[in-house]
């Protein structure tokens, strides 16, 4: 037994929090650079050199691995699987195919006409487009390898809760005339079009895999760099003191201001985690990071815009206030139980 | 022939156009290539994930960029 946990515990430090990285830049900022680690200089220069590296690293395996999974399950399987579903099953279905799906917000007004047209109930997508940048395969490894498996759980099981009961109320709003016009009128008349698309083999789903993977490190790296710039300047040049006053336990709107703080901005998953892993160095209960990580990926002022174009403004709104209230709860449930 | 990429113009539909103008370069085959960002044109193609490409009206690749050696293969099937 001791041995297993021997082993478990020398594949978690080597492998997924990568120790060696961490003593090997420990030694280039020391040996090489001659900084010391006690000092400030030193610490920022590790941080940001550890971060970016591992996470990298992180990025090219765990993309590669569930962009394979993922081309499994592209939308137009999953909007079949959902045009069988009714209540709240759909829903259930709809933010659990919502974590399988591709993270490219681009797509999602494609997948929102895809599915309308399709005839799939409103609460049924909007369970899927809660779910779908929040909650995926990557970014529960990669929260699992920065905050251990137990909040990697927690963080997906509450989205998932989330993208449910935020669609469920939706569905209950009956808001169908609150998509745009020009959506009704597709779904009236019908969609005819004409496929002809191979199927990938397995190799070729495997490259395929392997070149999203460098496509999407392509497109997030600039997020992640500046993700981990400012985790360095919280991890060691903002004081303690003025994070714990904002943010800490003992200010009572720190959800709030956490959450407020999120939404607009816009980054993926990827990039808010080495803020996150600083605001928690810096004592910053577990709940409001949730709250913060949430409401950089849930909700931003590019995607909002995108999804204007096909919801009309009471819709948006509703969306936007489910999500925020929705996050704000998840964040003092959780200061509240850890 | 005509060919139609589909996309909002992200990066990755800017890759498929690139590769199709390479194929297409290659074949020698006179064929005019038409950039579709419009969301309402792309979805009436029943296209859910973008770039997609698209040949005399029907969908041949969609949700990835295909490579030169790919298009190169189906233009050549589509051409005959």
């Amino acid at each position: 037994m001791e041995l297993i946990q021997n082993i478990w515990e020398w594949l978690m430090n080597n492998i997924l929090k990568m120790k060696w990285l961490e003593d090997g830049m420990g030694l280039l900022v020391t040996d090489v650079f001659h900084l010391s680690l006690e000092e400030r200089i030193g610490q920022t220069i590790h941080f940001f050199l550890y971060d970016t590296i591992k996470i990298f690293i992180l990025l090219m395996v765990f993309i590669g691995i569930v962009s394979y999974i993922q081309s499994y399950f592209p939308p137009e399987r999953t909007k079949n699987i959902l045009g069988k579903m009714k209540g709240i099953k759909g829903n259930i279905i709809g933010a659990l195919l919502g974590t399988l799906t591709p993270f490219c917000s681009c797509s999602s007004i494609p997948i929102f006409i895809g599915f309308t047209v399709a005839g799939l109930p409103l609460g049924v997508t909007f369970s899927f487009l809660i779910s779908s940048p929040l909650v995926d395969l990557a970014s529960f490894m990669m929260l699992g390898t920065f905050f251990g498996f137990d909040i990697a759980l927690y963080y997906v099981v509450v989205g998932l809760v989330l993208a449910v009961v935020g669609g469920s109320i939706i569905d209950k709003l009956h808001m169908e005339s609150q998509i745009q016009d020009f959506v009704l009128e597709l779904r009236s008349d019908g969609i005819e079009s004409s496929k002809e698309e191979i199927k990938l083999t397995k190799r070729q789903r495997a490259i395929q895999a392997i070149r999203e993977a460098f496509l999407i490190l392509k497109r997030v790296y600039l997020y992640v760099l500046i993700g981990v710039g400012i985790g360095a300047l919280i991890h060691n040049w903002i004081p303690t003191s003025f994070i714990t006053t904002v943010l800490g336990e003992d200010n009572p709107f720190s959800v709030f201001i956490a959450a407020f703080i999120s939404i607009p901005m816009y980054a993926d998953i990827f990039g808010t985690l080495p803020i996150a892993e600083a605001l928690l160095y810096k004592g910053v209960e577990m709940g409001t990071i949730l709250t913060f990580m949430m409401g950089v990926t849930a909700l931003s002022l590019p995607s909002l815009v995108l999804l204007h174009k096909v919801v009309k403004k009471k819709l948006l709104f509703v969306f936007i206030g489910i999500v925020t209230i929705g996050i704000i709860i998840i964040g003092y449930l959780f200061n509240f139980i850890i | 022939m005509l060919i139609k990429v589909l996309g909002s113009g992200c990066s990755n539909c800017q890759k498929l156009e690139e590769n199709t103008q390479k194929a297409l370069a290659q074949l020698n085959i006179n064929a005019k290539i038409e950039h579709v960002k419009d969301f309402v044109q792309i979805a009436k193609y029943g296209v859910m994930r973008t770039p997609a490409l698209v040949v005399d009206e029907v969908v041949k690749v969609s949700g990835r960029v295909a490579t030169v050696d790919e298009i190169l293969a189906i233009l050549k099937k589509t051409n005959n």
